[in-house]
């Protein structure tokens, strides 16, 4: 498996597409930026948001089951998953009751993580996304790169050239309103013939047992109403307490998200409509694993707008894909390791630690933060970089003792001043490919100090 | 007034006018400035690098140098802001609390503890300001893009003081260089595109000079600036607030 330097190395190869796909994501972080300005008492929203997530996750177990009982009340039939193949195993099971053979799903990032669409495949179950970006990387057989925009690495010209190949599409030259209008009758069809219908979860109420379902396209509705089966996977964090918290978070979302002040659809979904059957099934999958470790907890605050990845100038010059995780960027860099930390271990050092995630989190998750205390758990548990860590050790050496720092500093300035340009290169190879060493003038500070005020 | 001058380790080597400039420029405001010549490092570099307890020794070196003073001052937001956010893992002396607490990045310590944003200083170039991270969203010496509310910096309300200099708008005003320490080095790819979209930004809004609050950023699009052979030069905001007629 090639770590994220490597992958990013092969994504810059092509300077024209990240520049492209830089811009497409900056765009983004600009209409976040305006719509976020036209409302009063933002980073108050924001205060609030994340203290409501960090008093839910407090007290998770209680919302949990005040939740499902309250679910049950309404008619809903409610799982619990320890794991993804738990999950995947009660998807299946339930579907096979039913004797359902075609399934549409809306977004979701947690089946994603599960591998659902995989194992259900595996089973002979046609499963289709309906997002129209989910519904592109699945034709490309290909992850989403992003969270919110599954498809955002792809051009016009590209998706063009693939529902070509699978809806035998004319060419158009990438005419998006061709395209769109291709999609929708594709998946109208899909709709037409589904026996049921997988739905994500953005928020479920506590309070009420409802969950709340927001996209644009409106396709987790038309997928629940053309069908008689629901089934809603949640991860055990999607909890808020109280219906009167729901517009804290609706407001912050699709602004962080998009930069729309809403999302065009966000469906409640309470009880199955008489003879209509509706499953909640609650994930855990390490979450709870996570939610005790202190220091990490608060990335459980997530409600995966995306906007850590807009604005990441890592994220956006290296594609979702460089990560190789179920969530990419900064929000992913500090949940991944928690699943996998060999897997994972390169992600946290793929940040300049530039804070900006942290800044733009709507609810304020210290991402950078967090970043830099996983870097600590890696180098400790998973010492795969000898010559670094070595290095490393040297430098600690060296910073430790002031004779040792100024011999080396000494030793340092002499050899980039004297050594032939190959020499000294070849040492700090890493930096001099693209960029030319300091000039090393002819005193340190320190020297000149010496001589001119003690 | 006591003031210690902390000069960070790649800054005494490389780029001496700056540390120089620092200096005189604390000079002229009447403070009697001493640079302890034990220093070394904040050790920020090891900690970045996921070693923070092989930097305990240093950290600990620092306090030792520095607790003495009524305030320590530097030209790196970088090295304050770790100071100050990551020297919790040691004990917290006196001593310890003493110095994160008293640790100055040189604007923020002109501004906020010396009260004074105008220094005669003459800089008849068109100045690009990169607004390094840590300086900005760690020490807030302005407000980051990303925070919703009133605008203001500490930096650009200097510069806005120096004559002659005309500061550009750039389309970014606060994007990452992609220095990042060793991020640099082991991201390579992504490090260096970062440092050349910062250059471009400037460059397309003719800025002359591009200034910051860190030299490690400036090191960083210095190195590329050269390999590239741009015209575009590099200062740090003590140089230009240092310059006079």
């Amino acid at each position: 498996m090639i770590d994220h330097p490597q992958a990013a190395e092969i994504f810059n190869e092509d300077e024209e597409r990240v520049n492209w796909h830089d811009k497409s994501l900056w765009v983004v972080r600009q209409k976040r930026d305006k719509v976020a300005s036209n409302v009063k008492g933002w980073e108050e929203l924001r205060e609030l948001a994340s203290g409501i997530k960090a008093h839910t996750l407090s007290k998770l177990d209680e919302y949990l089951i005040r939740f499902e009982s309250q679910a049950i009340k309404n008619g809903a039939k409610v799982h619990w998953a320890a794991d993804a193949e738990e999950h995947n195993k009660i998807v299946f099971k339930i579907l096979n009751e039913h004797n359902a053979k075609n399934v549409v799903k809306s977004k979701s990032m947690l089946t994603e993580e599960c591998g659902l669409n995989h194992y259900l495949e595996k089973k002979g179950i046609d499963i289709v996304d309906t997002d129209l970006g989910e519904r592109i990387v699945q034709l490309a057989k290909e992850p989403p790169s992003h969270i919110v925009m599954p498809a955002i690495h792809k051009k016009r010209e590209e998706i063009d050239e693939l529902f070509h190949q699978h809806l035998n599409t004319e060419l158009s030259g990438g005419d998006e309103v061709y395209l769109t209008r291709e999609a929708r009758k594709h998946l109208r069809q899909k709709f037409l013939n589904a026996d049921a219908a997988i739905t994500g979860v953005n928020f479920a109420v506590a309070e009420t047992g409802t969950i709340v379902v927001c996209t644009n396209e409106g396709n987790a509705d038309m997928g629940v109403h053309s069908t008689k089966l629901h089934i809603a996977s949640m991860g055990i964090e999607k909890i808020i307490p109280k219906q009167e918290h729901l517009g804290i978070f609706l407001r912050l979302l699709a602004r962080s998200a998009t930069g729309q002040p809403i999302t065009a659809y966000t469906s409640h979904f309470r009880s199955p409509k008489q003879g209509n059957e509706f499953h909640i099934i609650i994930v855990d999958n390490g979450r709870s694993k996570h939610l005790g470790r202190s220091e990490f907890r608060s990335s459980l605050h997530c409600i995966r707008c995306g906007a850590c990845m807009n604005t990441c100038p890592v994220y956006r010059r290296s594609g979702g894909h460089s990560y190789n995780a179920t969530i990419p960027g900064p929000i992913g860099s500090i949940l991944s390791p928690g699943f996998d930390l060999n897997k994972y271990s390169s992600l946290p050092f793929a940040s300049s630690l530039c804070g900006s995630c942290t800044d733009v989190c709507p609810v304020k998750i210290d991402i950078h933060a967090q970043l830099y205390k996983w870097r600590q758990v890696i180098k400790e548990k998973v010492h795969k970089d000898r010559i670094k860590n070595f290095v490393i050790f040297i430098s600690s050496r060296i910073f430790a003792h002031p004779s040792v720092f100024k011999l080396s500093s000494k030793i340092g300035n002499l050899s980039l001043r004297h050594l032939p340009q190959t020499i000294t290169n070849s040492l700090v190879k890493g930096w001099t490919k693209h960029r030319m060493l300091p000039e090393v003038p002819e005193n340190t500070f320190t020297e000149w100090y010496k001589e001119n005020r003690k | 007034m006591t003031v210690g001058l902390f000069i960070p380790c790649y800054v005494n080597q490389f780029y001496p006018d700056v540390a120089i400039a620092s200096l005189e420029l604390l000079e002229k405001q009447g403070l009697k400035i001493e640079y302890p010549l034990n220093q070394t490092c904040c050790g920020q570099p090891i900690a970045n690098s996921g070693f923070e307890k092989s930097a305990i020794e240093t950290y600990n070196l620092f306090v030792k140098n520095f607790h003495r003073f009524d305030y320590i001052v530097s030209p790196s937001g970088s090295c304050v802001h770790h100071v100050k956010e990551y020297f919790d893992i040691i004990e917290q002396t006196d001593e310890v609390a003493h110095v994160r607490s008293r640790i100055y990045e040189i604007s923020e310590f002109l501004v906020k503890i010396l009260k004074k944003e105008n220094f005669n200083s003459y800089f008849p170039h068109r100045v690009g300001l990169h607004q390094s991270c840590h300086g900005l969203r760690g020490l807030n010496l302005g407000k980051p893009s990303e925070i919703i509310g009133e605008e203001y910096s500490i930096t650009k309300k200097l510069l806005n003081n120096v004559k002659g200099i005309e500061l550009v708008d750039l389309d970014r005003e606060d994007e990452c260089c992609g220095f990042g320490g060793t991020f640099a080095v082991t991201e390579e790819a992504v490090s260096v595109k970062m440092g050349v979209d910062r250059i471009n930004d400037h460059i397309n809004h003719n800025a002359e000079v591009i200034t910051a609050t860190d030299m490690s950023c400036l090191m960083h699009l210095e190195g590329i600036i050269r390999k590239r052979k741009l015209s575009v030069k590099i200062k740090h905001l003590v140089e230009i607030l240092n310059s006079t007629n």
